[in-house]
């Protein structure tokens, strides 16, 4: 009774589910050391400030310059480093992150005023690059050494070779400057200022232009901030797809390069179905691990962008704070890429074992 | 007929496959030529500050870019300073930065992942969790902190990237290195009693040392990039100071020019800028050309 296919097949499940946990597990436990790491990493960098220049963030006026020992006394300043570290790893877990001298607040009440900035671009970029990083790999990867493959490649090497912040320059010159059409910003003037004056009207439900737009019944704010979106977004696909494509490319060459394509081959499969149901799906794979990265680096993309089209999100935050010597700011950005990074990481591991039952046994 | 030495041989494949593809020889003439601007600037443009030939020489303060003219043939930035004479200069600045950053990162990582992978065990693991810890902060934003807490300048931003960009190297180097460990060469050479450095130097080092030439080559671009975004931002050259970067942010105010000629300034932005993009293609298509030429599933067809 107990033998019957059904309950092997449950225990084998169970059995499954534990490696699952202990694999889970395990990774969790070296991205919390990662984390720790990161966070000793910054902090050390940030302690090779004397503690005279760091108390003089606290001061700010020449007059006060005699108040800087007591300062020094007061916060503890030239305590021994882990005693420091001890003390700021324990605010930071009390959420208190310093204070942002380029927001004038603090620094965790001004992260929620930045981030979603650049949560919607990222949110409207980041589709269209994998859309266009699969289509356009999978096309090269299929039609190999024709001329859809050599045009995508020289896309993907130009896009390589564009810096960010000058493709942004440069469009910015011709569609703002020649063709007046697109605005730096993130809204034009006149509807910021009808949103900064009327805050009971205009609703900052998620902090998104283009979603409060619609949830407050304003549409011209949605696109209106849709239209500054136009810009940035063209920038940053541009310049990040050619990555994506590419891997998607070799996935695919790979792929039809198996023995299973040649069977599906001699047994007659159309082109179509063994392009797009077989060897796709497997080559989307390091796809899954490259879109992942995408979404760990996307900061680092938006900061060029957001710099020059002056959009106050939490990369432009991050490059006027370190023109201005904020460091808490820097602090705070540096662990929230690590934690970001950190769980893009642990989804992409769980995926990874959950696709291919090789990696969690390993 | 004598043969010639295997090694040998191996290169002249190498170079022939290399060089057989167009995308290289463009790459290694875009570089050559940018090698050559950067070896004769004394004799393109003379300086004019012997002390400090990398500041660029500017006549007047006037904040309005001119346009080219007899004098200044590729026209003054704001400030006056003299484009040509920065651009000139600016490919030095350019090549300073590639090679220091690449150079240090690329040795660094490179040892570092050849011993992790080769002796394997504690050693490993301490400097694999050491390199999860760099991987989880992106390369502008680790530098940014860096040459913060430094202080400003282009060569603290030359450090601040060598110290970031050696993780790279030491994976990739690592991951090679560990499928060459156990094979039959190495091991044969073990018994032989050759030592552990020689092994690495002699025997693994130049079969698994392509990926990390691709990377490097790629990476001379790239640093590049990084590097004139924090001059951009202004954390890097001062005003007036030879660096591309430097001069697209002389240029920044300026990109629309008055309304019935917007695009009246274009020569401020796209110069500087296209010998950045130019420079970078360069080492970008011969670090593509690399890829292919070592690829060992495309290697002999």
């Amino acid at each position: 009774m107990r033998f019957n296919g059904l309950s092997r097949h449950n225990r084998l499940n169970r059995l499954n589910l534990v490696i699952m946990l202990a694999y889970i597990t395990r990774r969790s436990l070296l991205l919390i050391l990662v984390l720790f790491g990161v966070s000793v990493l910054i902090f050390g960098i940030l302690m090779t400030f004397s503690p005279e220049r760091r108390a003089a963030t606290f001061v700010s006026s020449p007059q006060q310059a005699k108040d800087i020992p007591r300062i020094i006394k007061q916060f503890g300043l030239d305590d021994p480093f882990y005693v420091q570290y001890i003390r700021w790893i324990k605010e930071v877990f009390k959420g208190n992150l310093g204070w942002s001298l380029v927001a004038s607040r603090p620094v965790s009440e001004a992260f929620w005023n930045y981030f979603p900035v650049t949560l919607e671009m990222n949110l409207f970029a980041a589709p269209i690059v994998i859309i266009f990083g699969i289509w356009l790999g999978t096309l090269s990867g299929i039609h190999r050494d024709t001329w859809i493959d050599h045009s995508t490649r020289i896309l993907a090497i130009v896009g390589w070779s564009l810096p960010t912040f000058l493709f942004a320059l440069v469009l910015l010159m011709i569609f703002y400057g020649y063709f007046q059409i697109f605005s730096p910003g993130v809204l034009s003037d006149h509807l910021s200022m009808f949103i900064l004056d009327n805050p009971d009207s205009f609703k900052a439900y998620t902090g998104l232009y283009t979603l409060d737009g619609i949830l407050n019944g304003r549409l011209d704010i949605t696109l209106n901030a849709l239209s500054h979106l136009v810009l940035p977004v063209l920038t940053y696909v541009i310049v990040v797809v050619a990555l994506n494509m590419r891997v998607m490319r070799s996935g695919m060459i790979e792929e039809l390069s198996k023995e299973y394509v040649i069977t599906a081959i001699a047994k007659g499969a159309d082109k179509h179905t063994i392009h797009i149901k077989h060897a796709r799906r497997n080559a989307l794979l390091p796809v899954i691990t490259v879109a992942g990265q995408l979404v760990a680096y996307s900061m680092e993309g938006s900061v060029a962008v957001e710099v020059v089209y002056n959009r106050h999100g939490i990369g432009w935050w991050l490059a006027e704070s370190a023109v201005q010597l904020d460091i808490p700011v820097l602090m705070c950005i540096c662990l929230f890429m690590a934690v970001i990074f950190v769980i893009t990481n642990l989804t992409l591991d769980i995926l990874y074992a959950y696709i291919d039952p090789r990696i969690r046994l390993n | 007929m004598k043969s010639q030495h295997p090694r040998l041989r191996e290169l002249k494949f190498t170079l022939y496959r290399i060089f057989r593809n167009p995308s290289a020889v463009i790459g290694f003439l875009l570089i050559l030529f940018f090698l050559a601007v950067a070896v004769f600037a004394p004799y393109i443009a003379p300086p004019k500050y012997a002390h400090n030939p990398y500041l660029m020489p500017h006549k007047g303060f006037s904040p309005t870019p001119k346009p080219p003219s007899k004098t200044h043939i590729l026209g003054t930035a704001s400030g006056q300073y003299d484009i040509f004479y920065g651009v000139v200069w600016g490919t030095r600045t350019a090549f300073k930065i590639g090679l220091f950053v690449v150079g240090f990162a690329a040795l660094v990582g490179i040892a570092l992942g050849a011993i992790a992978g080769y002796y394997g065990g504690t050693v490993d693991e301490v400097l694999m969790r050491i390199t999860d810890i760099m991987w989880a902060v992106p390369t502008l934003v680790l530098a940014m902190t860096i040459v913060v807490a430094f202080g400003r300048g282009l060569d603290k931003i030359m450090i601040a990237l060598a110290l970031v960009g050696w993780r790279w190297y030491v994976r990739v180097i690592r991951s090679e290195i560990l499928t060459l460990r156990d094979q039959d060469f190495v091991q044969a050479a073990k018994i032989m009693g050759v030592s552990d450095t020689k092994i690495i130097l002699r025997h693994i080092l130049p079969n698994a040392i392509y990926p990390a030439l691709i990377m490097a080559s790629m990476d001379m671009g790239s640093m590049v990039i990084t590097a004139s975004f924090m001059s951009f931002v202004g954390l890097g050259a001062p005003k007036g100071y030879a660096d591309w970067g430097q001069m697209v942010a002389l240029a920044r105010n300026y990109i629309v020019g008055p309304p019935d000629d917007p695009l009246k300034f274009w020569y401020t932005i796209v110069i500087p800028g296209g010998c950045i993009v130019l420079f970078v293609l360069g080492w970008n298509l011969i670090g593509d050309a690399l890829r292919d030429a070592f690829d060992p599933k495309l290697r002999r067809r």
